[in-house]
């Protein structure tokens, strides 16, 4: 029985004198206990969008969202139910309260979790930064320390599952795998479920069970992190892996994916990666490949 | 013309963060600088500018051509920044001034250095939008930064960097806020532009697989000093210097082969359409 199940789900963005921008349109995924799922995709395709409407913080047009049964609201202004989903946002320069000490803002999690026993200085230990510091204000860190504390502060409140809206990619590179494997490891040790989302897919590899590559909206391909990488059959997948450079010493520049991601407001008919796909049929302009594992009309299900 | 760093050492408050870089960049080749953060890549790049932060002291010679540019008076020296050596920074979004128009950062120093006209100016700049190949480049021109997305906004500040014609161009991870795809392509523009133009190029960036993508000869740098240099190849593949082998081990791979046996299609055909 999975942890989280999203059902076909539809988010809009509606803005006055705008067109209607269906960021997310119709994607399904599911999240086990215990399970590290990594969401990649290029950016603009609707990847946060989704985190955010899992976290109740975007208002769900179409399909469904479950989460151990029940289903997922939209977050009210002062108190939620669904204290058991827990965020960590892109940016800890801009998600932690600058002028609140680091241990009290550590503290509101442990209190939503009703947690009288575990003091906010445990759980900076966990995360791997000394006691002490719980009486420091957040401008005293650095990036990679300050992702430390949002996550020390996400883990507070017990959840089942922690959700990284792209958690490492403000960081330094050389704190990103340290932090992503933290994540990891704090998730599956807590037996909680772990939707990671990141652009990087070299970190995604790392630290993800399965993957689901994401575009325009779509899930287009789900599978097992080795199995994908080894045998990506997505056309999308592919490029994606493709445009990874090597570091073999060669100077062989990586593949360029042609054309730029479509208008999400406006997107093409058919198969959405079609006119930027280099084996398009004439089957991907009319109809939508709307099945899975991998949304591809060269891998329908028999 | 060629650019020759030697024995740098910049101090910051009487703590020395540079000790004794030497570097050479030549015309038509990108050099890669490698490292992890605070290994000094990107303070190199920023003394070549002059752009040191405050209070910092640099000894050694950066020479570019006859002139050593860290005993430049200020005045030569901006005629020498921006004129003749140029920087592309890490972070379109922050790089760029959000409330003036592409056309205006792209001319207003160009009109300052090559005292070009107005017309002049702009269809130079129309000229350079097209050669970064920013669709539609004559709209561009008077659009906002926020109107484009990250790769474009990338591409128009490289656009901003040759303006001047520079012979050296310093570009700090120049690819790291963008993804893959998009990455691709500026690195591909970037190795354009060096072998077009002759552009002497400093690619700061912690990727090695970018680093192995287009650099010629590779540099990296651990605690303020060049620990290891050469052309490509040599260092990537046959690391002499321990710390340049932990950081090749120490990479989430070995490198994927996306285009192993798989489904109804291989890679390479894709490739050939």
């Amino acid at each position: 029985m999975s942890l989280l199940a999203i059902d076909d789900l539809v988010v809009e963005h509606r803005s006055p004198g705008r067109p209607v921008v269906r960021a997310v349109a119709g994607a399904s995924l599911t999240v086990a206990p215990g399970e590290v799922v990594g969401l990649v995709g290029e950016s603009g395709c609707g990847k946060s969008t989704l985190a955010r409407a899992v976290c109740g913080l975007n208002p769900v047009t179409n399909g469904s969202i479950t989460f151990d049964g029940e289903p997922v609201t939209p977050l009210g202004l002062r108190r939620r139910k669904l204290t058991g989903i827990q965020m960590v946002f892109q940016d800890p320069y801009a998600s932690l309260n600058p002028r609140r000490r680091v241990g009290d803002q550590i503290a509101d999690g442990l209190r939503t979790a009703r947690d009288t026993t575990t003091s906010p200085a445990d759980l900076l230990e966990r995360v791997g930064l000394p006691r002490e510091y719980a009486d420091r204000h957040p401008h005293e860190f650095s990036g990679g320390q300050r992702q430390r504390i949002a996550i020390a502060r996400a883990l507070a409140a017990r959840p089942r599952l922690l959700i990284g809206d792209e958690p490492i990619s403000a960081l330094d590179a050389s704190a990103q795998s340290q932090v992503a494997a933290l994540m990891r490891d704090l998730a599956v040790e807590s037996g909680a479920g772990l939707l990671f989302i990141s652009h990087d897919l070299s970190v995604v590899r790392l630290v993800a069970d399965r993957i689901a590559v994401m575009y325009l909206g779509r899930i287009v391909e789900v599978g097992a992190t080795a199995e994908v990488w080894a045998r990506p059959r997505h056309p999308y997948t592919r490029a994606l892996l493709r445009a990874v450079p090597q570091p073999d010493g060669l100077g062989v520049l990586p593949a360029e994916l042609p054309g730029d991601v479509p208008d999400p407001a406006n997107p093409p008919g058919g198969c959405r990666f079609h006119p930027r796909c280099p084996l398009v049929m004439d089957v991907c302009r009319d109809k939508d490949p709307d099945f899975g594992p991998v949304a591809c009309w060269l891998h329908e299900p028999k | 013309m060629t650019l020759d760093i030697t024995a740098l050492r910049v101090s910051i408050g009487g703590r020395e963060i540079l000790h004794g870089v030497d570097l050479r960049l030549e015309a038509g080749r990108v050099h890669g600088l490698a490292g992890e953060s605070g290994s000094g890549k990107t303070m190199t790049g920023l003394a070549v500018l002059g752009l040191l932060p405050h209070g910092a002291r640099a000894s050694g010679a950066i020479r570019l051509g006859d002139r050593d540019l860290l005993s430049l008076p200020a005045k030569e020296l901006n005629r020498v920044r921006g004129g003749e050596v140029a920087m592309v920074f890490q972070d379109p979004a922050t790089s760029l001034h959000p409330m003036l128009t592409v056309g205006r950062q792209l001319t207003e120093h160009m009109r300052h250095h090559l005292r070009l006209g107005r017309a002049e100016a702009r269809a130079r700049a129309v000229d350079l939008l097209a050669k970064v190949r920013i669709p539609a480049p004559e709209e561009a021109y008077g659009r906002y930064p926020h109107q484009f997305s990250g790769g474009m906004r990338q591409r128009i500040a490289i656009a901003i960097a040759l303006a001047c014609s520079p012979k050296v161009l310093i570009a700090d991870e120049p690819t790291t806020a963008l993804d893959v795809t998009v990455q691709a392509g500026v690195l591909r523009l970037l190795r354009g532009l060096c072998d077009e133009l002759g552009l002497a190029v400093l690619l700061v960036t912690h990727d090695l697989g970018v680093m192995s993508a287009v650099a010629d000869e590779v540099s990296v740098m651990k605690d303020g000093q060049v620990v290891e240099s050469g052309p490509r190849g040599n260092v990537l593949r046959t690391p002499s210097h321990p710390y340049t082998r932990t950081l090749l081990a120490s990479l989430p791979t070995p490198p994927p082969e996306p285009d192993s046996p798989a489904g109804p299609s291989s890679g390479s055909d894709a490739e050939a359409r």
